[in-house]
């Protein structure tokens, strides 16, 4: 009886995204309303279909975006080259879409874990409260003031084999250390929003009932309020990502990200402010889909937070 | 007030032997160390020398020990020598703190200069036309690369227009402040524009919060004019928020103004860390990164003050 009962309440307060009780559909109608933020959605869509697909392209045709090509390099867009070729004559349009699969490959890695550790911290420190919470919201306010950049130069920089890790090296390493690298730093406004809704969750009568019927803290914070925070925590990662794309591309820019040959949209601007006065437009279009991502990625976020709480809709912009 | 001045004052310089701890075992962490240096630079050395020299430098002791000695000769003023400079440290950063405290001093007061009227604008207008617009400004601000941006900015005023210097710290020593300040131009701008999208929406949201609390009815009430309802009333409470999140962003202005050292060749601190992590300058990156760090605790400092100062209703014990 008593098992039945707390499997119902459950159910009932798992309810996240609509407090009225009426589920996705809810939010879905209220989100395309957000004309921009549905727009983007759509593009995002595309860009990572498009970005998904460049091996198709490249085997569909004479395209290459790793054959290095001196006798066609800075070339104009043209028939064969849709965008034209970079420095070393390699296909400008296909090295942007391998770009944009890690672009948008460690941003939505790095939000998701950066989204696992926020909401954990979040979690704990509002359901513990006290100066466990202090402490733990002090540590969150010293890394946000903190100069992140050049801490992560030197956290980029660090040898792995004198923290007894092995060493690797190659592409997916520099991959897997930038991910965990800008996780490390991206948690902290998670961890803000998923703390103030579990304060004022934790005090709603389902929780006090869940205490009555013996549940654990872990099990009320795992199956009771966890489901009820969720709107702050999908608002939290979809706009984290614009920022960890962001941070991805000056780490790569800066040469402390992803290694070429390897493309990034951030390492493609590397060399492109050297080649300003003979190929302008080597700096134009990598810098132009970040941009684009990541306004994107920030409207979505918004449209997000309209639907799901439809209060905020005056305070955020 | 002084007692809780004092506190902050305490708090904020535990935070920065923390952080000096932390740092100094990251630095620590980068691939090789001096003698590998050496060694590299004289292949005569044998391995006797080697361990000689590791002794003589203390490098065979724990990290704690090391450590020690290197606070106790800090607290004496002993910064040890920059490898790269073949400098004291101080000599080395001192220039390049005041080189980065022209660029970011102009750059903060651009961005509130053009923060706060775009804010109150939108604020006192929800929904408009000119609201719409402002928010469209402040999501392509906070999404846009900064380091992108400045390449752009290169492009139009140094290769297009050319009226700016494309980077560089201008002039030999005869040259005047004019010449410099040409050199400064699209640096200081550079900067304000990645920061002041995230400040106008924090001000526009903190406007619209605080026109909607009871004392600004009041005053409407009592037939007080628009504009002092607005300036001496809702402005005045809306500003105190703000503070605060112009010191949380003195952390992100450091990290941006490495970017745009950088990009624009600025001899400024975080050029400096830059070049100092890339080249094993470990006592250069170890003081320019503790340098940063004071830099921003002591802006959040600043304004923990000016905020219970402003604020009445900040008990500070």
């Amino acid at each position: 009886m008593t098992q039945a009962r707390e499997t119902t309440l459950a159910a009932g307060s798992g309810q996240a995204l609509e407090p009225s009780g009426a589920p996705l559909t809810v939010f879905w109608r209220r989100f395309r309303r957000h004309r921009l933020a549905f727009a983007s959605l759509i593009l995002l869509g595309v860009l990572a279909a498009a970005s998904a697909s460049a091996p198709l392209i490249e085997a569909a045709t004479e395209l290459s975006a790793t054959r290095v090509d001196l006798l066609d390099r800075n070339q104009g867009p043209s028939l064969a080259h849709l965008l034209g070729t970079d420095e070393l004559g390699r296909d400008l349009m296909l090295r942007l879409l391998y770009g944009g699969q890690v672009s948008l490959g460690v941003g939505f890695a790095a939000a998701l874990i950066a989204a696992v550790i926020g909401t954990v911290i979040g979690l704990v420190a509002g359901y513990f409260g006290g100066r466990f919470d202090a402490l733990l919201m002090r540590f969150t306010d010293g890394v946000i003031a903190l100069p992140l950049l050049p801490l992560l130069i030197v956290l980029a920089a660090i040898d792995l084999s004198k923290l007894g890790l092995a060493a690797q090296s190659g592409d997916v390493a520099s991959i897997y250390r930038i991910i965990g690298l800008i996780a490390l730093v991206g948690w902290t406004q998670t961890a803000r929003l998923v703390r103030a809704a579990t304060l004022s969750m934790k005090t709603r009568p389902f929780v006090t009932a869940a205490h009555a019927l013996g549940a654990g803290n872990l099990r009320i914070m795992a199956v009771h309020l966890l489901p009820n925070v969720a709107s702050p925590i999908i608002v939290a990662t979809t706009l984290s990502i614009g920022n960890i794309i962001l941070l991805e591309s000056v780490l790569s820019f800066l040469g402390l990200g992803i290694q070429p040959p390897m493309a990034s949209w951030g390492n493609m601007l590397t060399n492109a402010q050297e080649l300003i006065y003979s190929a302008p437009m080597l700096a134009v279009w990598p810098g132009l889909l970040i941009f684009v991502t990541v306004m994107a990625f920030n409207f979505v976020g918004d449209g997000f937070q309209d639907a799901l709480d439809p209060r905020s809709g005056e305070r955020g912009a | 007030m002084l007692t809780y001045a004092a506190q902050r004052l305490g708090g904020s310089l535990l935070v920065l032997l923390i952080m000096s701890f932390v740092i100094y075992g990251l630095i620590g962490l980068m691939p090789g160390d001096p003698i590998d240096l050496m060694i590299q630079a004289d292949p005569d050395l044998t391995p006797q020398d080697q361990k000689r020299l590791k002794e003589l430098y203390g490098l065979d002791k724990p990290l704690l020990e090391r450590y020690g000695n290197w606070l106790w000769g800090a607290l004496q003023g002993d910064f040890g020598y920059s490898r790269l400079f073949a400098a004291p440290v101080l000599e080395v950063l001192w220039p390049r703190l005041i080189n980065t405290l022209l660029l970011l001093v102009p750059a903060f007061l651009l961005s509130v200069a053009l923060a706060l009227p775009l804010g109150i604008v939108a604020a006192t207008r929800p929904q408009s036309g000119v609201d719409n617009a402002i928010n469209l400004f402040a999501f392509a601000g906070i999404s846009v690369p900064p380091f992108w941006l400045a390449i752009l900015l290169i492009m139009l005023f140094a290769v297009s227009l050319g009226w700016l210097p494309a980077g560089g710290m201008g002039g030999g020593p005869d040259a005047g402040p004019w010449e410099t300040a040409r050199y400064l131009i699209l640096p200081v701008i550079a900067l304000a524009l990645s920061r002041v999208g995230g400040i106008t929406r924090y001000v526009r949201s903190s406007m619209m919060e605080s026109l909607r609390q009871d004392y600004v009815r009041t005053a409407r009430a009592k037939g007080l004019s628009r504009r002092r309802v607005l300036v001496n009333h809702a402005l005045r409470n809306a500003l105190i928020p703000v503070v605060t999140i112009l010191a949380l962003d003195m952390g992100m202005l450091v990290s941006g103004a490495l970017i745009t050292e950088t990009v624009f060749g600025w001899l400024g601190m975080g050029k400096t860390i830059y070049d100092a992590v890339l080249g094993n300058d470990y006592n250069l990156a170890l003081m320019g990164l503790l340098f940063a760090t004071a830099l921003t605790l002591l802006a959040n400092l600043i304004a923990d003050l000016a905020y219970a100062w402003l604020d009445p209703r900040v008990s500070y014990r």
